[in-house]
């Protein structure tokens, strides 16, 4: 968790990134590029956006900074408050109510001792409430940081934050076995592709 | 041209315009709150929902471009009913708090809920609750009433052209707030509040004051700046409760400045209400009589030469004629109502005058503004500067101090010597004047303002002249000079400048301090150096103890504009009526009958026995004063004195636009607006502007 900063610059590599994406719009579109580069400080800013970080990006495309504060404060996905180390977004949508989202939400906080909208007091973890992330297929799930983590229960839920607190990255997506999100039971059609599957897995590795 | 069918009734509009647009030009009336004519579109208040045949759902008719064929029904059962259940929506988070509302009245959620409502709630749960926002000392915010029509943000952002306000967060979260709450910096920021169709947007100085229908209304025109800007004033009994704007699409469309709007509480402060005469060095009161007697005293026996009159910013025209005849009678030739000491030349019109008009600035296509801040100037007639701006094409060359002015021109230097650089030049500037068709220059009081001032007029003609400017065959006239003060043209129209032989106001002001002016007569004149005036015997007619009643030996209570029925020409050459709304305090008498009192008392009647004797003398002195609520067009010629200019920068006379006369100067709200928007670094009462 970090502080607010004072200032707030793009490192040399982000400023690269950040032309690059500048570079997709047309000539004086510039501020089509908004949400990118709000998404490229808030990575860089430790996962939120201070208010410099926000009139940076204002500057940096020549837009007013309340149209910048204005896009950052719509979206759900940029926060505005400093976040832990590990962003835990638990889905309470439908399908995954429906298979037990509570017990997810629970596990976490009882297992971190935070409600949700809280962060822990080592700033390793916060827990927030999630609307539908596309995944209803392996429901309940769950999403920390970048990585989805599917087929969720209790167990698996309190195992994955310990793993992440001992520093070892879990093993992301269905935490059943199936590849992706295929049956449960192995494949009930296209059966004739199934080699095609084993190659990939044995390529990719696990998933 | 599309053909459809509305109600019924086959009509045929201008393609372009919006389902709403095609049924107001029937006579329907469709409910609204985010739709506003001057705005664009927003479509997300959802209240003007039609029914449009094998359309699958309702349509927001102020975002739907009309069709051909298109069959719209406005007023059938299904029609009611969607619009009830919108109104339904609206009202779920908006407090019932109208009893303490001040929009309570005008409000359009509460007319329109009349029509539109229900009887009752079914929303059983908490309203939500809203944190309101702090935007500086015009504007109260109540933000649990906001709707989110977003018609601030678009007035903001697109009429005053800053970015200040926006709105935050989303759905049932949203929220209107100006940047990290920040007071809200425009000079016409106060027309959010006439915009706000709720009560979110109110006026701080008028919270909890008044109820709409419990005062007065007066039709009338501002004396604030030289646009005259039509307004409605309302008043409770003799004292002004506020000033709104009124609809006049050739001068100020519908909004107003800040100051007209909000400077009208200096009209109940530092008020001179009774005569007052210096006796043994210090102002008494007195009555008219002993008043009228001190002044007989001194004036019989002094030489008309040695008598002088300057009249202020803010003086009628019936005022200034009857001075002017007074002054005449009494053999002096030394008045003037240049107290700026401005060098413009008064013997041709179109000299003077803002002659392409100011709803003509939109016909333009090219402007060079010369020694003039108009955003300080004339903040409604920079707002129509900006929408032509906002219509493309349009390059802006300023030369003049290099000031923010909500659109983006090119600074072409400081001086006279970079004017003549725009008259030299076959590049640059002066190439863009030379192809355009309907090219206009503006001359501001900065460029004219100045000891060679008189030659800076004729160097703005010759530009005029030179890139064409004035086009006799189309009657376009683009040579205009911006006033700032609301009686200048009408006083140089009716002739109130030096006589054969007479003195100018730096000519007066030095005559007095070397005794050869021996009587100096204000009318309502504050602007001029005061303590230059030696032990001339000083005469102060106004409303205001502001600098010349301080210098006073004799001071003569007059009405402020909203106190008299009085005849004004804005910059233009535009005359408009002015009518009163609210009695003058006390002894204070409307000003053109204290002159013709004393005129009387000395002797030397100006024979003017009612309103209609003395306006007649107007038409009199210019036939122009006939054409009310009209602008002529004045013929060309030549004017100004060809001459060397200095090397000075020009420099725009107001520095601070919310104090620029002795109304705004006893303003506690206009205060509050220097304290906020300029800081402490900028003085707050004294001669500003």
């Amino acid at each position: 968790m970090s502080d607010a900063p004072e200032t707030f610059e793009f490192t040399a590599e982000n400023k690269a990134k950040a032309d690059a994406v500048i570079a997709k719009y047309p000539e004086g579109r510039q501020r089509s590029a908004v949400m990118p580069l709000l998404d490229i400080a808030q990575r860089q800013n430790g996962g939120w956006l201070p208010m410099p970080a926000i009139e940076y990006v204002a500057d940096y495309l020549d837009m007013p900074a309340i149209r910048v504060l204005e896009v950052a404060t719509f979206y759900t996905m940029y926060n505005l408050k400093p976040i832990g180390k590990h962003f835990v977004q638990v889905c309470t949508n439908l399908p995954c109510w429906l298979n037990g989202s509570d017990n997810i939400m629970h596990a976490c906080h009882s297992h971190l001792g935070i409600k949700t909208g809280e962060t822990t007091e080592d700033g390793e973890f916060t827990v927030v409430e999630a609307e539908c992330l596309g995944a209803c297929v392996n429901a309940p799930m769950m999403q920390i940081n970048d990585d989805y983590y599917e087929d969720l229960d209790s167990e698996a839920t309190k195992r994955i934050l310990d793993e992440l607190r001992a520093g070892k990255q879990p093993k992301t997506g269905s935490q059943l076995e199936r590849y992706t999100c295929e049956p449960l039971g192995g494949l009930t059609s296209l059966t004739h592709q199934e080699e095609l599957r084993a190659q990939k897995v044995s390529e990719k590795g696990d998933n | 041209m599309p053909k459809l069918t509305i109600d019924g009734k086959e009509v045929e509009v201008d393609a372009g315009l919006t389902v709403l647009q095609a049924c107001e030009q029937v006579g329907i009336e469709i409910p609204r709150f985010c739709y506003h004519e001057r705005l664009s579109i927003a479509g997300n208040c959802r209240m003007c929902l039609v029914a449009l045949e094998r359309a699958p759902k309702p349509v927001a008719s102020c975002a739907m471009p009309v069709a051909e064929g298109m069959v719209v029904h406005t007023n059938t059962p299904e029609v009611h009913k969607m619009r009830k259940g919108v109104m339904e929506f609206l009202l779920i988070n908006h407090p019932l708090d109208c009893p303490i509302c001040d929009q309570g009245g005008e409000c359009d959620l509460q007319d329109q809920a009349m029509g539109y409502g229900l009887d009752h709630s079914r929303y059983k749960e908490n309203k939500r609750a809203v944190e309101d926002k702090e935007m500086g000392p015009l504007i109260k915010t109540i933000m649990t009433r906001c709707i989110h029509c977003t018609r601030c943000v678009r007035f903001t952002t697109e009429v005053a052209g800053i970015t200040d306000m926006g709105m935050l967060y989303r759905g049932e979260h949203a929220e209107i707030t100006s940047y990290l709450e920040k007071a809200v910096d425009s000079e016409l920021s106060g027309n959010v509040i006439d915009l706000c169709p709720v009560g979110a947007l109110t006026s701080k100085p008028y919270a909890f004051v008044a109820r709409p229908w419990e005062l007065k209304k007066t039709e009338t025109v501002d004396v604030m700046d030289a646009v005259g800007s039509n307004i409605r004033v309302d008043a409770r009994g003799s004292e002004v409760m506020r000033v709104l704007p009124r609809l006049n699409e050739d001068v100020n469309e519908e909004w107003i400045s800040d100051k007209t709007r909000f400077a009208c509480d200096g009209l109940r402060r530092q008020r001179l209400d009774r005569p007052y005469v210096r006796q043994g060095g210090k102002l008494q009161a007195a009555t008219w009589d002993e008043a009228f007697a001190a002044i007989k005293a001194k004036v019989d026996g002094v030489a008309g030469s040695k008598i002088a009159a300057i009249a202020g910013d803010q003086t009628d025209c019936e005022a200034m004629v009857s001075l002017k005849l007074l002054m005449s009678n009494l053999g002096s030739a030394n008045i003037d109502c240049r107290q700026d000491g401005s060098k413009i030349d008064p013997s041709l019109r179109a000299g003077y005058i803002f002659n392409s008009t100011i709803a003509g600035i939109e016909n333009a296509d090219a402007l060079l503004i010369v020694g003039s801040n108009p955003r300080l100037e004339a903040a409604v007639l920079n707002a129509r500067i900006r929408k032509r701006f906002l219509a493309g094409k349009f390059p802006i060359g300023v030369v003049g101090e290099a000031a923010d002015l909500r659109y983006d021109y090119e600074h072409l230097g400081t001086g006279p010597a970079d004017l003549k650089k725009v008259l030299s030049a076959r590049s640059g500037f002066g190439k863009i004047l030379k192809a355009a068709n309907r090219p206009m220059i503006i001359v501001g009081q900065g460029a004219l303002a100045r000891e060679d001032g008189a030659a800076v007029h004729a160097l703005t003609r010759e530009i005029a002249d030179t890139y064409g400017m004035i086009d006799k065959s189309s009657g376009w006239n683009g040579y205009c000079v911006l006033h700032t003060a609301a009686s200048r043209v009408g006083g140089l129209d009716l002739g109130f400048v030096p006589g054969e032989g007479g003195l100018s106001t730096d000519q007066i002001v030095a005559g007095a301090g070397k005794g050869d002016i021996e009587v100096l007569y204000l009318l309502g004149a504050d602007e001029i150096d005061m303590s230059a005036l030696g032990n001339a015997f000083v005469i102060y007619q106004g409303h205001h103890g502001d600098a010349g009643a301080h210098r006073a030996d004799v001071i003569l209570p007059g009405a402020a504009y909203t106190e008299k029925n009085a005849t004004w020409v804005n910059t233009e050459g535009r005359v408009q009526l002015g009518r009163l709304a609210a009695f003058p305090p006390g002894d204070a008498r409307e000003d053109w009958t204290i002159i013709r009192a004393l005129s009387d008392v000395l002797d030397k009647s100006i024979e003017v026995g009612d309103l209609r004797a003395v306006r007649s003398k107007l038409v009199d002195a210019h036939s122009n004063f006939m054409n009310i609520d009209t602008v002529s067009s004045a013929p060309w010629g030549e004017f100004g004195t060809a001459g060397d200019v200095s090397s000075a920068p020009f420099a725009s006379p107001i520095t601070n636009f919310y104090m620029t006369d002795p109304i705004s100067r006893a303003s506690e709200t206009m205060a509050k607006c220097t304290d906020t928007f300029l800081g402490s670094q900028e003085m707050k009462t004294g001669t500003d502007g």
